[in-house]
């Protein structure tokens, strides 16, 4: 490791300060509380002095200076304000105010306009300009992205952001002085990534975002700090949301105040694929099969029939007769709720989900190890980087981001193998073209095993490869569902070697949420076999569970075609399309599904019920990297259910204690706001169960956090500090230590979602904002099954 | 191609060898043509920069830094390329000596970048000559090919074991890459916009390695120093400002053209000797003294030694040597706003004060000129070019702000006299606006 940089005494305003040699003048007096206004200059960007509203005094130095492109030196003393300073920003205001259309009362940007906000402080709102304006009409450049050159106050940081932080270069500058005009890469629109970066970090209302504009204002919408529901990543994405008719309608997406892992970034998909809750195709009632047609129901009825189906092949059939299939986006609660669910009151250990990462297999290649998974931010601040198969620009665009700007801003070195020429080649010290398959091969070939590199390429290239990582210190190494099953305990060997620490890539927003939580037919929560449930690990189950290995996927699919499963309980996924199943299989089984849509599943159930999505519930997800995170509910849909209270329900009507499902009493509450939705006409929905059931109104059994307790004592590595969880932090959790043995991981089962950046399973079919953009339709391979999940 | 002039009082040092045709190769060399970088290749680097340093020349693009002080910053050791980079893009209004120079003493501008190269240790040289300037770029390629041909350039020049490289690069139209780091961008091929300094050119510049940049005329210089001693072209001059500049002198005279003059001549004998007295029998009003960017002299100012340092006392500059020469029948609004109309038109926009500030210092100058102008426009015209002052991200908001302030300091009068609809006294046709009608206007 380096030597941390000398520091450098300086005095600002008086105040004696120290900072890192090398360090920008305003990120200095940043950190020492003293603001310095700026326009053009973006932390974490190239530095351009193009605004010039930075400018401070600094003695011996005859004119004013930009300390944005000033570094700290020894013995410097600087003013920041004065009465030459004050006037050189409030005229620099004027003049940038002189050709804007000042069209605050209707801009997007208005009420969180940086502009708006520097000529408050500096007082620059009359104007000496009697002159007509230039004007430009306002270009529309994609789906998503408006420009309007009259607000554009030429800050640069768009171009910036879109080429230095995403490396897409699809901005750029064209003509010259006044006439300069910011434009898109293909003339007259936008071939990129679609990201809306520059949007977001527009610093006024010259970017709008296609999905947002004109539609309202800020202070008319409540902004809650979620996390995305799309990929594995988990990045922090804060919705605007306005009431409705419906209960609440999600205006916008972004992350302008940097909370969580990514920062301000975020991918199309988080910052505007919200829009599939609000698609008219969504259900809202439930819908019971009559005469061989869904048709609307109440909830009541649809509960009744369930639970008694349910109860019926029970008791009649037994548990083994029942399936469960899990969700790779439903939270860590509901999973957990959902595992207890089917074990204790099905009496079934038929559970599963749609796999697309071997998490089992990396567990107990672990075994044994400690702290040896790295974070998303390890990936942003490690000095090497191995990234094994994936394509993180695509399937895991945080990553790739956090990869790219490890790069770009510390020089972190990345180290590719991959069958296909991925993007971030570009980035990569040392780039390995494998063929398609041998990535298990490398990863023997790390440990030492030379006659692997033979399938793998040049052996030359490889061993001088394998020295360079040899010699890291602090690699993280990714690595997608290419290596799975035995190639991964390999990989482990040699972080282990090198003191790296590791990260499992895994499609979908909580697919290492159902890992974790058991949603496998083997597996209890922790990765615990049910093979080995005794003592007091029995008793945590009541002795209830079974102890009998359960049904895969797909073993329950055939299964029911033989006429062995009556019954299956879907909760938001879509197995048979992903999987492409017999949908015949189902002919004879009960079948209940869960989900926003009428996927291919949900068509051929008995039963379906209209499910609350990711933004619509409160609880947590765990990203790819093991990174814990609270989901806040932006608001509550009228008609729709979490399926958290959805299977609390089912288990009531079946005479299930609710109690011994969720263990909610005084004291154990964690968030009071989370289920009553006193907004939407919620709480009374609420309130009259509640009160029916002799329970006190206050302590709901649909509240997720009341499962949490159980799950941070029952399961590994999840005994994070609940204080930070709850206030937005993202916590690192580790995997659990399964001390010796191999846990049963079915690697032939995992199913990579093959998601691209503008799909994304089922949510994405029914996203008009990922469906409009006309770069939706490529890079997806051609053997790619439908998007589901 | 322009027509040469001439006056008894020239001292001939860069133009010495005008209308002689050594364009041409074999004349050039009958000319004491690369005599001078045939000495240089005898002599230490060191050496070179002492007798530049010595020579007391300044820059001739506008600045006036010390050459030899400017060589002398480039770091000896570099694993970068070092560069040689001769700035040919000769654009401030007023000043056309270069264009003179690259016509008719090709080599002279070659032989120069050769001998900053042995000086710097650089081994590769680029000429850029201005857009416009396009039959000059036929003249300096043919050059450059003579050269090559004899084993001037190319590998072991002259048989000394060394190499040296001189391409030439021609500019794309704009005015602002003559400032010397938009010029390296748009060299490298990016849009003309300055870089951020610093880091100064000789320690990173053209394509990241050390930089030497100069104007044609400066490195034009180098050779008769070499050849005749710095002390000799020192001498010429007045102390600190050595050697003889090309004066551009335009406007309202009889004579106009270049003339070599020794640095420190007089400007009024100038004006009346050497550019035969203002024409017409009119008056001498003011005097633009080294290209458009530099604060205007009045009359009663002119009688003053034209070189760096004294101009710069008087609150004026030297700058590239392009001298503007208005009558009494000048309506300096009218010259204000051509001025303005051509740094609005040129400024690269990457900063706010220049691009917004040329633009809107043009539109009120170009409605107060035409009959609209406003009381209030007076001390916003000296309020908006006082606030750019300084303050731009290169010197073209300087350039800009710089001629307005003085003008409207020393000829407000003219300005008051333009007011609410009175035609200009100058030329009554300019009235084709009305007053605007805004509420709170007055
Ligand atoms: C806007 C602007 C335009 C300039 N144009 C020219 C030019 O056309 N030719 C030139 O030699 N120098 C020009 N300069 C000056 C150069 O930046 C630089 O100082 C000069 O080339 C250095 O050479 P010298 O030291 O030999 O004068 C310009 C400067 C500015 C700020
Ligand atoms: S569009 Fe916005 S971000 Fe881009 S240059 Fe203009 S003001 Fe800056
Ligand atoms: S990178 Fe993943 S988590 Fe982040 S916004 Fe995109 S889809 Fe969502
Ligand atoms: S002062 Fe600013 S806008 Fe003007 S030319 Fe220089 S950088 Fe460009
Ligand atoms: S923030 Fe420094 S010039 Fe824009």
């Amino acid at each position: 490791m380096a030597d941390a940089p000398k520091l450098v005494n300086l005095t600002v305003d008086g105040k004696a300060i120290t900072a890192p040699a090398g360090t920008l003048l305003i990120d200095a007096c940043k950190n020492a509380g003293i603001e310095i206004p700026s326009f053009c200059y973006y932390p974490g960007l190239s530095v351009q002095g193009a605004c010039r509203m930075c400018l401070v005094k600094i003695e011996k130095m005859p004119k004013l200076q930009t300390s944005c492109t000033t570094v700290v030196g020894e013995g410097m003393v600087v003013t920041t304000e004065n009465d030459e300073i004050h006037q050189a920003r409030k005229s620099m205001l004027e003049l940038v105010l002189a050709n804007h259309p000042l069209d605050c009362p209707v801009c997007d940007a208005g009420g969180q306009c940086e502009l708006q906000d520097m000529t408050f402080t500096y007082g620059a709102a009359e104007s000496k300009f009697v002159d007509i304006k230039n004007h430009r009409d306002e270009q529309q450049w994609s789906p998503v992205v408006y420009f309007d050159r009259p607000r554009c106050i030429l800050c640069y940081r768009c171009v910036r952001v879109c080429g230095e932080g995403m490396d897409v270069w699809a901005l750029g500058i064209q003509q010259r002085g006044v006439s300069s005009v910011i434009a898109p890469n293909m003339e007259d629109h936008l071939e990129c990534e679609e990201c809306g970066m520059c949007i977001d970090i527009c610093p006024v209302g010259a970017l709008t975002s296609g999905a947002y504009r004109y539609k309202t204002r800020p202070w008319e919408m409540n902004h809650v700090a979620t996390v995305c529901t799309h990929c594995g990543d988990g990045c922090v994405t804060t919705l605007g949301v306005r009431r409705s008719d419906t209960g609440m309608e999600i205006m916008r997406g972004d992350n302008r105040d940097k909370s969580g892992i990514n920062g301000d970034f975020l991918c199309i998909k988080g910052r505007y694929a919200f829009d599939f809750s609000k698609e008219p195709e969504r259900i809202t009632v439930p819908l019971i099969r009559r005469n061989s047609k869904l048709e609307p129901a109440t909830w009541e009825a649809a509960f009744e029939l369930i639970a008694s189906k349910l109860k019926e092949v029970r008791d009649r059939d037994g548990g083994q007769a029942i399936g469960v299939i899990g969700s790779n986006r439903t939270t860590n609660e509901e999973n957990y709720l959902l595992q207890k669910f089917a074990r204790l009151v099905l009496a079934t250990n038929n559970i599963d989900h749609h796999r697309t990462a071997d998490y089992p297999g990396f567990v107990s290649a672990l075994a044994g190890t400690q702290n040896m998974t790295a974070s998303m931010r390890d990936v942003a601040s490690a000095p090497a980087i191995l990234l094994i198969g994936n394509d993180p620009t695509e399937q895991h665009p945080l990553l790739a981001w956090q990869i790219r700007n490890n790069v770009r801003l510390n020089k972190a070195r990345l180290y590719t193998v991959n069958s296909n020429q991925i993007k971030l080649r570009r980035q990569s010290t040392v780039f390995h073209l494998i063929s398609a398959g041998s990535e298990g091969a490398f990863a023997q070939f790390l440990v030492g095993n030379d006659s692997a590199a033979s399938s793998v390429g040049d052996p030359q290239a490889l061993n001088s490869l394998r020295d360079k990582l040899r010699g890291e210190q602090g690699l993280v190494i990714a690595f997608g569902s290419e290596i799975r099953g035995e190639h991964i305990k390999p990989l482990v060997q040699f972080a282990q070697s090198v003191g790296a620490k590791l990260i499992c890539l895994g499609d979908y927003a909580n697919s290492r949420g159902a890992a974790d939580m058991g949603l496998y037919p083997d597996l209890l929560p922790g990765y615990y076999p049910v093979s080995q449930l005794t003592g007091s690990k029995d008793e945590d189950w009541m002795g209830k569970a079974p102890k009998q290995p359960g049904l895969t996927l797909q073993e329950m699919f055939s299964a029911a075609a033989g006429g062995r499963l009556r019954a299956l309980y879907v909760v938001g996924s879509n197995p048979v399309a992903r999987y492409n199943l017999d949908p015949f299989a189902l002919k004879n089984t009960f079948t209940v599904v869960q989900d926003m849509f009428l996927t291919e599943t949900a068509t051929l159930a008995d039963v379906v019920l209209p499910a609350a999505n990711a933004y619509e519930k409160g609880g947590t997800f765990t990203n790819t990297c093991g990174d814990l995170q609270r989901l806040q509910k932006a608001g509550d849909v009228t008609t729709v259910k979490s399926d958290f209270e959805i299977i609390v329900r089912i288990a009531n009507a079946m005479g299930y204690d609710v109690h011994g499902l969720v263990p909610f009493a005084p004291g154990l509450r964690a968030d009071m706001g989370q289920t009553r939705g006193a907004e939407s006409g919620e709480a009374d929905r609420h309130k009259v169960w509640l009160t029916r059931q002799g329970i006190e109104p206050k302590l709901s059994p649909f509240d997720p956090l009341a499962l949490l307790d159980e799950i941070q004592r029952l399961v590994p590595g999840y005994e994070v500090s609940r204080l930070n969880l709850m206030a937005g932090n993202d916590q690192h959790t580790q995997v659990p230590d399964i001390g010796s043995g191999e846990l049963p991981s079915h690697p032939e089962l995992i199913v990579p979602s093959e998601d691209t950046l503008f799909t994304s399973g089922t949510l994405g079919r029914y996203s008009k904002t990922l469906n409009s953009v006309m770069e939706n339709d490529r890079a997806v391979p051609e053997d790619a099954g439908i998007p589901a999940d | 191609m322009a027509d040469l002039v001439s006056h008894p009082a020239e001292v001939k040092v860069v133009s010495k060898r005008f209308g002689k045709g050594a364009a041409n190769i074999d004349r050039y060399l009958e000319l004491d043509g690369y005599k001078a970088v045939q000495k240089a290749l005898g002599m230490d680097p060191d050496a070179i920069i002492n007798e530049v340093k010595t020579s007391a020349l300044r820059g001739r693009g506008g600045a006036g830094f010390a050459t030899g002080m400017k060589w002398s910053f480039v770091p000896k050791q570099s694993a970068k390329p070092k560069y040689v980079l001769c700035n040919g893009d000769e654009s401030e209004p007023g000043t056309c000596k270069d264009r003179l120079i690259l016509e008719h003493d090709p080599h002279s501008v070659i032989e120069g970048v050769m001998i900053a190269g042995l000086a710097i240790g650089a081994r590769i040289g680029y000429i850029y000559i201005r857009g416009e300037y396009r039959y000059l770029s036929v003249i300096m390629e043919k050059a450059i090919a003579d050269a090559y041909a004899r084993g001037f350039l190319g590998k072991n020049i002259f048989g000394s074991g060394r190499d040296f490289d001189v391409y030439w690069h021609g500019g794309a139209g704009a005015y602002e890459v003559g400032e010397e780091s938009a010029l390296m961008e748009s060299l490298e091929g990016k849009r003309g916009i300055p870089r951020i300094k610093p880091p100064f050119p000789a320690v990173v510049g053209l394509f990241g390695g050390p930089t030497v940049i100069n104007n044609v005329e400066t490195l034009a210089s180098v050779p008769p120093i070499i050849l005749q001693g710095g002390e000799w072209f020192a001498s010429l001059g007045t102390p600190k400002n050595g050697g003889t500049r090309l004066y551009c002198l335009n406007g309202h005279i009889n004579n106009p053209g270049v003339y070599e003059l020794p640095v420190g001549f007089n400007l009024l004998r100038m004006i009346n000797e050497v550019g035969g007295g203002i024409w017409k029998g009119r008056k001498l009003k003011a005097v633009t003294p080294g290209g458009s960017s530099c604060p205007i002299l009045k009359a009663e100012e002119c009688d003053i030694a034209m070189d760096f340092d004294t101009l710069m006392k008087a609150g004026s500059m030297l700058g590239s040597g392009g001298v503007v020469i208005l009558d009494d029948q000048t309506c300096m609004v009218k010259y204000a706003l051509r001025t303005i109309k051509f740094y609005q038109h040129e400024s690269c926009g990457w900063c706010i004060p220049c691009r917004e500030g040329t633009d809107w210092l043009k539109k009120s100058l170009t409605r107060f000129h035409a009959g609209a102008g406003l009381k209030k426009d007076i001390d916003n015209i000296q309020y908006l070019a006082e606030n750019m002052l300084g303050r731009t991200f290169c010197a073209l908001g300087d350039a800009a702000a710089m001629p307005t302030i003085s003008i409207v300091k020393k000829f407000r009068n003219e300005f008051e006299d333009h007011l609410e609809g009175r035609p200009c006294p100058y030329d009554p046709e300019a009235v084709t606006q009305q007053l605007p009608v805004l509420a709170g206007a007055h």
